[in-house]
């Protein structure tokens, strides 16, 4: 069954839209949406930081990823406002990262692979890496998950119950480029945080508590990804664009059902 | 032993300086208010009880397994995040139906349970946080400004039910408030802060303070009237109670 390559091309989206879900959820609420953007973005000089050291490109892009969190965190409350500090990084780090790759003299990449993934070149290794980094991240948020809703609902009611936000907020942190590495191949750099925010976004109408929505929005990216990829196949279009297009649609879809139940 | 003992405690922002060697202790059941100007480091002083803010000099000791219940000046819920107020109040962990029925009709919104936080009042918003911190069974209530957005009825019957609550369960009360005249009558021990600690003691002595005359005025003497009338302590200047009452009114 794995050789057929849209097998393995389909059991890679429903593993990142299983990994994006409830991580997206706490991006939505924490209002982070460009802070994954910026993590993303900058996962690409991890790109190419792998291909010159000759690393696995997940590790690279695990380890920049959680460098650029870090130096945010650090630089932020030191006189910039959050989103051109954040703004100031991610594109840097964008830059830096396809200046790097065109020093890669005998390495031919295809850069457009990672800026827009290659999801129909999953192999099996591919495979058991998105796999195993999404079980890694529901895994990590299911523990933390009532300290991570009680310092996203108030810093303050967490560390009155004796949780410390500032580590939950690692924890997401962590999670966060997990889940960026997992996703270039799939959907590539620019498109991550879109698998992060449109399902949640989508799910958000039709839930009624936290849990509700992390499973509507992981239901969302399942179908996406199936329904994304099946559309590419058949219109012959890029992949990765395509499932983010049906997420998108799915979310003007839940968007109107709001409106009608509001005016009912 | 002391529930909470804060001992000379300094918390700065940058350079400047909000409390100045602050210290107090809270005792099991006892109802403590602090009261204070704006910007006198009230909140703070809440913020670096629960650990929320480091101090930069003194320390905060609580007494080993304290458990505390947090109500906040302010929350904001954001409309993206869906959440019941059973929900809200199960994520202390280890609570049942039984548990949320009883603290919601303890904190007196007893039909809220299946209500979408994010559409509450101010005022049913105030008791469900209320509710929230009750349902742990906490030794010690920290309540900051908890009545903001409610009217002078509604205060009065949330500070009652916060009586009501202390002697039903025994938890200490630490509390801010700006409502002197609802606060005062319903506290054991007032602490009057200003950066520093100006005065403290019962409600009596602290309304009488020069310190607290110099923050406030004499004008809320009616606080301490409407204390006395209340508790009728028969203290010996029940006659300014009435005059006092008279000219608040």
């Amino acid at each position: 069954m794995l050789d057929d390559f849209m097998v393995r091309a389909a059991l890679a989206g429903i593993g990142v839209a299983f990994a994006s879900a409830p991580l997206g959820c706490f991006v939505v609420w924490r209002r982070m949406a460009y802070f994954g953007d910026a993590t993303a973005h900058a996962a690409i000089l991890g790109v190419a930081l792998s291909l010159a050291f000759s690393m696995s490109i997940f590790v690279g892009t695990v380890v920049v990823a959680l460098l650029m969190a870090l130096v945010v965190s650090v630089l932020s409350g030191r006189g910039y406002a959050m989103d051109t500090l954040l703004g100031v990084l991610a594109h840097s780090a964008l830059a830096f990262g396809l200046v790097a790759v065109s020093f890669l003299s005998g390495v031919r990449i295809d850069l457009m692979a990672y800026l827009f993934g290659d999801i129909l070149a999953v192999s099996r290794g591919d495979l058991s890496v998105i796999w195993g980094g999404a079980a890694l991240v529901v895994a990590l948020i299911g523990w933390r998950w009532s300290a991570l809703l009680t310092s996203t609902l108030s810093e303050d009611l967490a560390y009155a119950s004796g949780i410390n936000p500032k580590r939950e907020q690692l924890v997401l942190t962590i999670a966060l480029a997990i889940t960026v590495a997992v996703a270039i191949k799939v959907v590539g750099v620019l498109l991550i945080a879109a698998m992060l925010i449109i399902p949640a976004a989508a799910a958000r109408p039709l839930s009624r508590t936290p849990e509700g929505m992390a499973i509507a929005a992981g239901l969302i990216g399942i179908l996406s990804a199936i329904i994304g990829l099946r559309a590419a196949y058949v219109l012959d279009t890029p992949a990765g664009p395509s499932i983010v297009c049906v997420a998108a649609i799915t979310f003007i879809a839940t968007s109107i059902l709001k409106g009608l139940g509001r005016q009912r | 032993m002391s529930l909470v003992q804060v001992e000379g405690l300094s918390v700065r922002y940058g350079a400047r300086t909000a409390l100045s060697r602050v210290s107090l202790r809270v005792e099991p059941s006892e109802i403590v208010t602090i009261v204070g100007p704006n910007g006198s480091g009230k909140t703070s002083l809440l913020r670096a009880i629960i650990g929320a803010i480091k101090p930069f000099q003194g320390r905060v000791v609580q007494a080993g397994s304290l458990k505390i219940g947090y109500v906040p000046q302010k929350l904001h819920i954001d409309e993206t995040l869906p959440i019941t107020v059973s929900r809200f109040l199960k994520l202390s962990g280890g609570v049942t139906a039984a548990d949320i029925d009883y603290t919601l009709a303890q904190a007196g919104v007893p039909e809220l349970e299946k209500a979408q936080l994010s559409q509450l009042s101010g005022g049913q918003f105030q008791r469900v946080l209320l509710a929230r911190a009750l349902i742990a069974k906490p030794d010690l209530l920290l309540l900051d400004e908890a009545t903001q957005g409610l009217d002078q009825r509604g205060s009065a019957s949330f500070y009652q039910q916060i009586e009501t609550v202390r002697q039903n369960t025994g938890c200490a009360v630490l509390m801010i408030s700006h409502e002197l005249h609802v606060v005062m009558s319903a506290s054991d021990r007032v602490i009057c802060l200003n950066g520093h600690v100006c005065c403290e003691g019962t409600p009596a002595v602290v309304a009488s303070a020069p310190e607290y005359r110099a923050l406030f005025g004499t004008g809320t003497g009616g606080a301490l009237a409407l204390y006395r009338h209340e508790h009728d302590h028969g203290h010996d200047h029940a006659d300014h109670c009435h005059d006092h009452t008279e000219a608040t009114e």
